[in-house]
């Protein structure tokens, strides 16, 4: 398949396995993230119905591994919560993302989809709606969220099954990050997001020192400022 | 940490999680927000993912790191230039792990 898929499926069972099928080659990097995660809680002495609860429940990776590192340090449970909560922020910039997009859909849509919106499903779903003939593209959504979802709930029940077996250190890891780049690249689709994306990226790097990832959402955010400006002044020079 | 600690943390998250994410598709309802604030819509993917992605690749333990000592830095160019030409996901990560694993046993 090619990134995402270009044709434009209006049925919603192409739409729900194109979203499927779009997250495909994403769980490459997930499901090591998935394995490495259960391991990890295991090994902080995490029971297994917990540590599985996590995925099933926060059902957010990066936030699942910073939590867990922080029980085994003996982190008190309020501080946990916070970071838990401060990494988990960025989810409101893909809620105010979405939001468009899913105004016309009742309530038990919204609930399900924003339940599903993770940095993965996100960010295949943006792609899906910048093509446009959105009428059934909430049934990509869900097919993109529910695969991951899935994939997030077995590799992590695999984790903790298989436990010390898996070593953490295999370039394995890395394979989270591609991801991440497989799915940036397409959303660089003129000037305005290649610098709103450059100024989010240098900003989280010099700030990456911050604590709670703050440097991950004051990168962002300062991104988004970037292009929205970078538009402004380009529309102004055409007008 | 015990059990009961351990499961108050998990709800704890989940409640804090899931209003993040319901933030603006049910609890403000997107008509109320302005206009300024519809135009940076569409900033959020490109910024957000790059926020993530650049301090993975140049950072190695906490230093800026440009070097072709930086095995993932090289890799992960290797796989933009990949999934920006070809447009083909499987072939952009494949080439990244490919590349990695081929620097790092070299």
């Amino acid at each position: 398949m090619s990134t995402p898929t270009k044709h434009k499926p209006t049925l919603p069972r192409a739409e729900f396995q194109a979203g499927v099928r779009d997250q495909l080659p994403i769980l490459l990097g997930v499901i090591p993230f998935g394995l490495i995660f259960g391991a990890l809680a295991g090994s902080v002495g995490i029971p297994p119905l917990a540590a599985q609860g996590f995925s099933l429940f926060v059902f957010a990776g990066s936030s699942q591994f910073i939590a867990v590192g922080l029980i085994g340090e003996m982190a008190p449970a309020i501080v946990i919560i916070a970071t838990i909560f401060v990494v988990n922020l960025r989810h409101a910039l893909y809620s105010a993302s979405m939001s468009p997009h899913f105004a016309p859909l009742r309530l038990p849509w919204k609930l399900s989809l924003s339940w599903l919106l993770t940095d993965e499903a996100f960010a295949t779903a943006s792609t899906r709606y910048s093509h446009g003939n959105t009428a059934s593209a909430h049934w990509y959504t869900l097919g993109t969220g529910l695969a991951l979802w899935t994939a997030w709930q077995v590799s992590t029940a695999l984790g903790i099954l298989l436990g010390g077996g898996i070593p953490a250190t295999l370039p394995l890891a890395f394979a989270i990050t591609l991801t991440f780049i497989a799915l940036l690249i397409p959303t660089l689709v003129d000037r305005p997001t290649v610098i709103a994306a450059a100024s989010a990226g240098i900003v989280a790097v010099i700030l990456s020192g911050l604590p709670l990832r703050l440097g991950l959402l004051i990168g962002a955010l300062v991104g988004v400022g970037i292009g929205v400006w970078v538009e402004r002044k380009s529309s102004n020079v055409e007008s | 940490m015990s059990n009961l600690e351990i499961w108050l943390i998990i709800i704890a998250g989940m409640v804090l999680t899931y209003m993040t994410r319901l933030s603006f598709t049910v609890l403000v309802p997107p008509e109320r927000l302005p206009s300024t604030f519809i135009k940076g819509l569409i900033f959020i993917p490109p910024a957000v993912l790059a926020a993530i992605v650049l301090p993975e690749l140049v950072l190695v333990e906490g230093e800026i790191t440009i070097s072709p000592a930086n095995h993932e830095l090289i890799a992960g160019t290797l796989a933009a230039l990949v999934a920006w030409r070809l447009k083909n996901t499987w072939i952009a990560i494949a080439t990244g792990m490919i590349a990695v694993w081929l620097l790092n046993s070299m």
